[in-house]
């Protein structure tokens, strides 16, 4: 049994951090995304999207400062960088939609081996749906990230052969993070480029279940 | 003399009908035009179709037109947060019909009624099950959805100032969904915190453009 500790959710966040480059145009989705921000290199200029219309948007203002009238799409309050600017909702889709983000990085409940996302919807009959931009997000911009644990809290995989979980695109995901291992997914299937220290391959196969190569 | 202005939020809604289709800007509470929306639910209109990104927070604006009973049918993207509770209970008795349409959707939608388009074939939300039944067309190598346009009898919105004439500006992220609304209704009513004399907005600055907007109020 190899020895290892998970990366927290903190240390995910940095990890995406790392591969946001200079220049990037990026949207953070809701969640454990928008954690990346706090660890983005001070020393590079991303800009980061928010769909209700920011581009340029900074971070949490001072108590006292918040204005409702500036706002993330989680619906919380934010800045606007200098440089920044707003826009309506069919150009910030028109970002988004039309290839134009370099970067969007999401959340999901389940990914499969062929990169569909499942991050909108349980499927529980009693649930009430609500989609907002996932799906414009999953398959608009020129890479997708996501970010998630590995493992279910029972220990399944939620890197999966097929979501059973209702899609929210299909073929959308490139990178995959995870508390475990980084993932690319490509034409050939998923590509280990990355594992935590203490965690070898055939350990990452037992637990993900789906025919892995390295390319460690 | 062109003058869209008119006096008050009541005069401004008094002939919106049972039954009409009724856009409502704003992002949350963000642009939502809360006195307009009072105006509507004292005005007594019923049966209406709303369109907006999400359908009410906490027990005012578009929660409380959504409490008085009087939208049969809601057309948003995002229900469902954390103050969304009247809709929820609405939802769950059966007491209104919801259309979910990703956001991104709903926008192309609105701008496709305002640009006069029959409708779009839009990548989002091919293979999901709010495509199912939708037409499909692989265009250039890629999958794409037939949606078509939203186009309502009344929209409401929130500027931050306008003219006589119906030029808009509005205040930061608040702006979100208004300019693509007034471009799709028959009769937009704009709410601005300041009617300014013709001339006083830049040109250059112009965002929504008057020929998109028929009656101005100041609240």
């Amino acid at each position: 049994m190899a020895s290892y500790t998970r990366l927290n959710r903190d240390q995910m966040a940095q990890r995406v951090a790392r591969d946001i480059f200079e220049g990037a145009y990026v949207n953070l989705g809701i969640g454990l995304p928008t954690r990346v921000a706090n660890f983005l290199p001070a020393d590079r200029e991303i800009f980061l999207h928010s769909e209700n219309g920011i581009l340029g948007m900074g971070p949490a203002p001072a108590k006292g400062e918040e204005d409702p009238e500036l706002i993330n799409a989680g619906k919380e309050p934010v800045t606007l960088l200098t440089g920044g600017c707003y826009f309506h909702h069919g150009d910030s889709f028109a970002m988004m939609r039309g290839g134009h983000l370099d970067i969007c990085v999401l959340g999901a409940f389940q990914v499969s081996a062929k990169g569909d996302l499942a991050n909108w919807h349980t499927g529980a009959p009693d649930a009430i749906p609500a989609v907002g931009g996932a799906m414009d997000l999953a398959i608009g911009a020129k890479q997708v990230f996501v970010m998630m644990e590995l493992l279910t809290k029972g220990g399944e995989s939620k890197f999966v052969q097929a979501c059973s979980y209702p899609v929210t695109g299909i073929d959308c995901v490139n990178r995959l993070y995870t508390d475990l291992a980084v993932f690319d997914i490509t034409k050939h299937g998923p590509v280990v480029i990355e594992m935590i220290d203490g965690l070898d391959i055939d350990e990452l196969q037992k637990l993900v279940g789906l025919p892995l190569r390295s390319a460690i | 003399m062109i003058d869209k202005t008119l006096a008050s939020p009541e005069a401004a809604l008094a002939d919106v009908f049972d039954g009409a289709t009724v856009m409502i800007g704003g992002f949350g509470t963000a642009g939502q035009p809360g006195e307009l929306i009072d105006a509507l639910i004292a005005q007594g209109a019923t049966d209406l179709t709303v369109v907006n990104n999400n359908a009410g927070n906490g027990d005012f604006g578009l929660a409380a037109l959504l409490k008085a009973r009087r939208v049969r049918r809601i057309v948003c993207s995002f229900p469902r947060q954390s103050d969304s509770q009247i809709f929820d209970a609405l939802y769950r008795a059966g007491d209104i019909e919801l259309e979910l349409v990703p956001q991104g959707n709903l926008a192309v939608r609105i701008q496709a009624a305002g640009a006069g388009l029959g409708g779009v074939f839009t990548p989002t939300g091919f293979g999901t099950l709010l495509a199912e039944g939708k037409e499909t067309r692989e265009i250039d190598g890629r999958n794409y959805v037939l949606e078509y346009p939203i186009k309502a009898d009344f929209a409401l919105i929130k500027a931050l100032k306008g003219d006589r004439w119906g030029n808009l500006v509005y205040r930061k992220a608040a702006r979100n969904f208004g300019p693509i609304m007034a471009q799709a209704a028959k009769v937009t009513v704009a709410q601005v915190a300041d009617i300014v004399e013709l001339g006083a907005l830049d040109p250059e600055n112009i965002v929504t453009p008057g020929i998109f907007v028929q009656r101005v109020v100041r609240v």
